[in-house]
């Protein structure tokens, strides 16, 4: 099953008002991905550890995480660094490594890392019907939140769809292998996802008629902006400018 | 029950899907005020269909629904329709989509424009009322079958309708889920219909028997009477479970 392991957790981070939150997180992610200097992006790291230590988080838990977007990383690794354009470094065969390409990657697998860690500690500490709710107070677009929010409560639904219908597969002798009976079995399984998928949005959307919806979600969750909130806005305030300063100064 | 005033009117309602034999066929029907009318009927034999159609969302050919004595005809009537008459969908999956159980509970009263302080005093107390305190903070898509289909009751009640269609409420619940659902609705002072395929379950919550054939609705009889004599116990099938 699906799940949100680092919700329950209860550390200073996992207190803070979840808009905040989430504007820390974009600001960051922002001077973070538009930084190229060594140091900037290794200060970025350490302060999305530092975050990450404040929400105490499970670390192994967290390092699962790291490395499932690190494998993605990793294929980076084997293209980049031979297809863009700069001094050679060393041959491989027929390809050429660039230092430029090689630095590149070296940038991207820092500025993934840190701005997944900051997001784990900011964004994956909060609910995501807490979050819909921060969102849609923040006034972005309702059908945005909606998305979010519904994609949220149905995919458990669908998982347990998959799993009923790939369980009536397998008590009929089904055995996944490569040969074209498995792909046409798979495609048939996600195609009557799709379609009951669609059946299940239909009737949904006629419940929540019967319930007077018009377009408008209205949320019963209310924040408040503390007196810590504020101090945790004025650190990372200057922790950010402070990255954005060693960026761009010359 | 004549003499009391109708909640809901059909006349001569017609409805069929594209290119499908007609479902409903010249249909005639009326819920009065305080009654509780069980609808029995095979799978297919439209019932779900003209709950649908009674809440608007599907629109019959031909025919009049009255709801509170006034003509439906309008969208806008519709909406109004569905401020007084609460539908609770067969699958709770279907009717409950907030993340926890007091949002859900509340998105009706939201809609109505209730504040959401208003919204969630009235969630509360429908919550209390159905047994189910402790249960607002609680995730909908982890709750039990019987749980869930207690809270869809909720969702329902909470707007504080004229009158209740329940569709199959009793699909995939287990024997104490199912005994809970029948005291509750037995006990629930508001006009429904009842939609069932089983006899006893609506023999426990519903007083009038009606059944559902060829795209009409006929009355079968008292709840209390038919089980006097419309049906026997012959030897070899299973006595029913209504005492």
């Amino acid at each position: 099953m699906i799940q949100e392991p680092f919700v329950c957790g209860d550390s200073q981070i996992h207190r803070l008002d979840p808009r905040f939150r989430i504007v820390v997180v974009a600001a960051y992610a922002f001077v973070v991905a538009l930084s190229d200097r060594f140091s900037v992006l290794f200060l970025g790291l350490a302060f999305s550890f530092v975050l990450i230590g404040i929400s105490r988080l499970p670390l192994f838990e967290v390092a699962k995480r790291l490395l499932l977007v690190n494998g993605f990383v990793l294929f980076l690794w084997f293209v980049v660094p031979v297809t863009f354009p700069g001094t050679p470094l060393f041959h491989l065969g027929p390809l050429t490594a660039t230092g430029e390409g090689l630095l590149v990657s070296a940038r991207i697998t820092i500025k993934s890392n840190a701005i997944l860690l900051t997001f784990i500690a900011m964004i994956a500490t909060s609910r995501v019907a807490t979050l819909g709710a921060a969102l849609s107070r923040m006034r972005v677009p309702e059908k945005i939140v909606l998305l979010l929010l519904m994609s949220y409560r149905y995919i458990f639904v669908m998982e347990t769809e998959y799993h009923r219908l790939a369980r009536s597969a397998t008590v009929r002798g089904f055995r996944p292998s490569t040969s074209i009976h498995t792909y046409r079995t798979y495609a048939y399984l996600i195609g009557m996802l799709f379609v009951r998928a669609q059946a299940r949005a239909e009737r949904v959307y006629m419940a929540m008629l019967c319930r007077g919806f018009s377009g408008k979600f209205h949320s019963l969750q209310e924040f408040s902006f503390s007196r810590k909130d504020g101090f945790w806005a004025g650190c990372t305030t200057i922790a950010l400018l402070g990255l954005g300063v060693l960026e761009w100064m010359d | 029950m004549d003499g009391l005033n109708p909640v809901i009117e059909l006349e001569h309602i017609h409805f069929g899907y594209e290119a499908g034999a007609r479902v409903l066929d010249d249909l005639t029907f009326s819920l009065h005020e305080g009654e509780k009318a069980g609808l029995i009927g095979y799978n297919g034999s439209g019932k779900t269909t003209l709950l649908h159609v009674i809440m608007g969302l599907l629109s019959p050919s031909k025919g009049t629904i009255r709801v509170l004595g006034r003509r439906i005809e309008t969208r806008k009537d519709f909406r109004e329709v569905r401020r007084t008459i609460g539908l609770v969908f067969q699958h709770a999956d279907d009717q409950l989509f907030s993340p926890t159980v007091l949002e859900d509970v509340a998105f009706g009263p939201l809609n109505l424009g209730k504040t959401p302080k208003e919204a969630r005093r009235v969630a509360m107390e429908t919550l209390e009322r159905l047994h189910l305190r402790g249960f607002e903070n609680r995730i909908t898509h982890k709750l039990s079958g019987g749980e869930k289909k207690l809270v869809s009751l909720a969702t329902v009640l909470v707007m504080q309708p004229k009158a209740l269609l329940l569709d199959e409420p009793t699909t995939g619940l287990d024997e104490e889920a199912r005994v809970r659902i029948a005291s509750l609705l037995a006990h629930l002072d508001i006009s429904s219909i009842i939609v069932s395929h089983e006899y006893d379950f609506l023999a426990e919550t519903a007083q009038k028997i009606y059944s559902m054939k060829g795209g009409r609705i006929e009355f079968d009889g008292d709840s209390g009477a038919l089980h006097a004599h419309l049906h026997r116990h012959p030897a070899e099938s299973h006595p029913h479970r209504y005492i």
